[in-house]
């Protein structure tokens, strides 16, 4: 058998009274990669934030099981720290606050160790390096003024950084264009391991096309309508989501 | 001589009375024997005694603000209680209370300054600091004493611009101020002298009754530059609570002063401090201000830029949390052409507390070619603090270039969302979001009181959560 790492159980998710969820079911293993591909306003944002319980959104039905354990309604950062991590469609902006602190900051919380700092600035410059970034704004707020680009792949080195077991990955392609989208897909490869498993919610599938993966999933109107493998991807971007949308 | 009896009976009790209603007298009004015994007790020259009553009767004579927060729990009556000198209010350690010496406690304070910080130890040596400004900086003829001493020594410099910057017709707490000033720095810089480390008063701050009146003089004469700090993070507790401090800043042609402050006064504090600089030509004044604590805060530091081509920076921050009401803001006259201010102020309130940014931006008719550019902003961490900005732009020419820009906001939610996604506690995700407001602020003081501000921030924050 299989080992489990994530799984989703009849979820409900309302946003402000309403209900954008409507019973979702996922399992996801160790060293699986998972894709949620969805139109716009499906809920893939919003499974992405119920995984880690923001208080926006309320569960008012089913369970998340992580590594066995009921993560349904721990707090955020005790979820992060059980291995969790989500790339941020739309990354804020924190004034005031150095990327490099930032970084230090986080890795000692999820891991829950001192930061050995000579480690720590040679893993930071060579992931950097790999994912063409600018070491100047490592000293900059963090994602303050960074463009598009510049935000998708500090979420990236987060990632890569913070090491995690699942990593969500909230259109991390979208509003790339084709280098960065190879970059960003580098550096997905780099976190994939024989352990590590990936959900990549998306809406094209641009990015799939230089990353094997293992499951493919559509979400329409807040339920899963399909699952297959990843021709089922190529059949979506030939075809849309119109002959799902009316199930 | 029943008749006779009656009228001693009746004189007695007339006697009484009369003393009575006498006590009662000094008790509610500030009278010149007390500014008399004020001098005495001070071993004032002959010309600070006047100056001293001269400003009492000012002090009589001035009406209470009507602006403003509203001060009118502050018993101007008792105020000759506040002031009289040696009252002894039965000081003693016992009667801190117990959330002071825990900051104290939380900020790493040793037992000796925290009594004296608490107004209840004995005077922290001023001495040691006196020793520890370097020789070199003696030798260069760079003065600074304590005001007292600074009125003795050198009367000239004192005579020609003490209170001449804040005139007691100011406001009547300047004119109180005035009457009954105590404790305080003096600095002098000499013509062409760049001193190169800060100096500190931190250390002097505590004898108990010189943190409630105490009067800065600085003089930066020509060509001379100097970093002024004042204050530190630790809450400055006094039983009397009221505190009405003067700071007066003369920059001398192409001088330079960066006069920096951490004030932290104790929760029940009434803090109506008045600091103006006068700024020549081409010299500059920096100030930065973090105000911390107090009740009530009513803090306006000024700057006239006299000369042409003067310069002033301003950079304040305030925290208020709950039962507080922080009025601050910075003033600024341009009286010159070519002038320029620059101001970066931002308020933080919480569980219920107030901030109000208060400012003026006046530009005379004479200062063509000035610029202004003023920013604040406000951070509230609930939906019950309040947060509010008032300013006064009074531009008079049209040869300038002004910006005003005001930002009032709610800490947001996707924000410490971000930061608790990373692992990053909800209590600590905020405190990040805070300090990282603070921090155009904070890396404008030296490191040690930029940690020490941090550490106020966190302590201001701990328990909010939830
Ligand atoms: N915080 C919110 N408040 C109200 N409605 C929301 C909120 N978040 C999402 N929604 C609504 O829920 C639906 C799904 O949103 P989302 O999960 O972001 O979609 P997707 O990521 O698939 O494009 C949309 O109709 C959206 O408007
Ligand atoms: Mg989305």
């Amino acid at each position: 058998m299989k080992n489990s790492i994530l799984e989703i159980k009849n979820l409900h998710v309302n946003a402000k009274e309403k209900e954008i969820l409507k019973g979702i079911d996922l399992k996801i293993n160790k060293g699986e990669t998972h894709v949620i591909m969805g139109p716009n306003g499906s809920g893939k944002t919003t499974t992405a934030n119920a995984i880690l319980n923001n208080p926006m959104y309320q569960k008012t039905m089913g369970q998340i099981i992580f590594e066995q354990e009921d993560i349904t309604n721990l707090k955020t950062d005790e979820i992060a720290r059980k291995g969790i991590f989500m790339s941020f469609q739309l990354p804020e902006e924190i004034p005031g606050i150095s990327v490099t602190n930032f970084l230090k900051y986080a890795k000692n919380k999820t891991t829950m160790q001192p930061v050995k700092v000579f480690q720590f600035k040679e893993e930071v410059k060579k992931y950097m390096e790999e994912l063409n970034m600018n070491p100047k704004n490592m000293e900059r707020s963090l994602n303050v003024g960074f463009s598009g680009g510049e935000k998708k792949k500090n979420e990236i080195l987060q990632m890569l950084i913070l090491n995690p077991k699942l990593a969500i990955l909230d259109e991390t392609d979208s509003g790339l264009d084709v280098d960065a989208i190879k970059t960003v897909s580098k550096g997905i490869e780099m976190f994939k391991t024989k352990e590590n498993s990936i959900l990549i919610i998306t809406h094209n599938t641009k990015i799939l096309h230089s990353l094997k993966v293992d499951y493919v999933h559509v979400l329409v109107d807040g339920k899963i309508v399909k699952t297959g493998d990843q021709s089922l991807a190529k059949e979506i971007e030939e075809n849309g989501y119109n002959k799902y949308k009316n199930i | 001589m029943a008749k006779t009896n009656l009228k001693e009976i009746n004189r007695n009790i007339y006697d009484i009375k009369n003393k009575d209603e006498y006590e009662f007298k000094i008790k509610k009004g500030l009278t010149p024997e007390i500014i008399e015994e004020i001098a005495k007790q001070k071993n004032d020259p002959e010309w600070m005694k006047e100056f001293r009553l001269k400003a009492l009767e000012v002090y009589n004579k001035l009406e209470l603000p009507t602006w403003g927060p509203d001060i009118s729990e502050l018993n101007m009556d008792e105020i000759a209680t506040y002031v009289k000198p040696k009252t002894k209010i039965n000081d003693s350690w016992e009667d801190v209370p117990e959330d002071i010496k825990n900051t104290f406690d939380k900020l790493g304070i040793p037992e000796a300054e925290k009594k004296s910080l608490a107004g209840v130890g004995a005077q922290y040596d001023s001495e040691v600091v006196y020793h520890s400004m370097r020789e070199d900086l003696k030798k260069q003829g760079v003065i600074y004493t304590d005001m007292e001493t600074a009125v003795r020594e050198y009367p000239e410099l004192v005579k020609k611009h003490f209170m001449k910057c804040v005139p007691v017709t100011d406001h009547k707490f300047v004119a109180l101020h005035g009457a009954v000033w105590s404790g305080g720095s003096f600095v002098y810089v000499p013509k062409n002298v760049k001193v190169d480390i800060p100096l500190q008063s931190y250390f002097r701050l505590n004898s108990p009754e010189s943190g409630q009146f105490e009067h800065t003089l600085i003089i930066v004469d020509e060509g001379a530059s100097l970093h002024f700090i004042e204050g530190c993070s630790a809450p400055k507790y006094n039983k009397v609570n009221l505190h009405a401090g003067c700071v007066e800043l003369y920059v001398k042609e192409n001088a330079y002063l960066r006069y920096s402050t951490i004030e932290n006064w104790s929760k029940n504090m009434l803090n109506l401090n008045t600091k103006k600089a006068i700024v020549e030509k081409n010299a500059q004044i920096d100030w930065v201000t973090g105000s911390f604590g107090s009740k009530i805060s009513m803090l306006y530091p000024m700057s006239i830029l006299n000369g042409e081509g003067a310069k002033t920076e301003y950079t304040g921050i305030s925290f208020a949390g709950k039962g507080q009401n922080l009025d601050t803001g910075f003033k600024v006259i341009h009286n010159n052409k070519n002038t320029s201010s620059v101001v970066n102020a931002k308020s933080i309130s919480k569980n219920g507390g107030k901030c109000t940014y208060r400012s003026l931006v006046r530009i005379n008719e004479n200062a063509q070619n000035s610029k202004s550019s003023v920013s604040c902003e406000s951070l509230m961490l609930d939906n019950i603090s309040i947060s509010d900005t008032i300013p006064v732009n009074d531009i008079r020419t049209d040869e300038v270039e002004f910006s005003h820009e005001a930002k009032i906001g709610k800490i947001s939610d996707k924000a410490i969302f971000y930061l608790m996604s990373r692992g990053i506690s909800e209590e600590d995700a905020k405190a990040m979001i805070v300090r990282g407001f603070a921090y155009p602020i904070s890396k404008e003081l030296p490191v040690e009181y930029a940690v020490e501000m941090n550490q106020l921030i966190n302590l201001e924050l701990e328990g909010s959560i939830g």
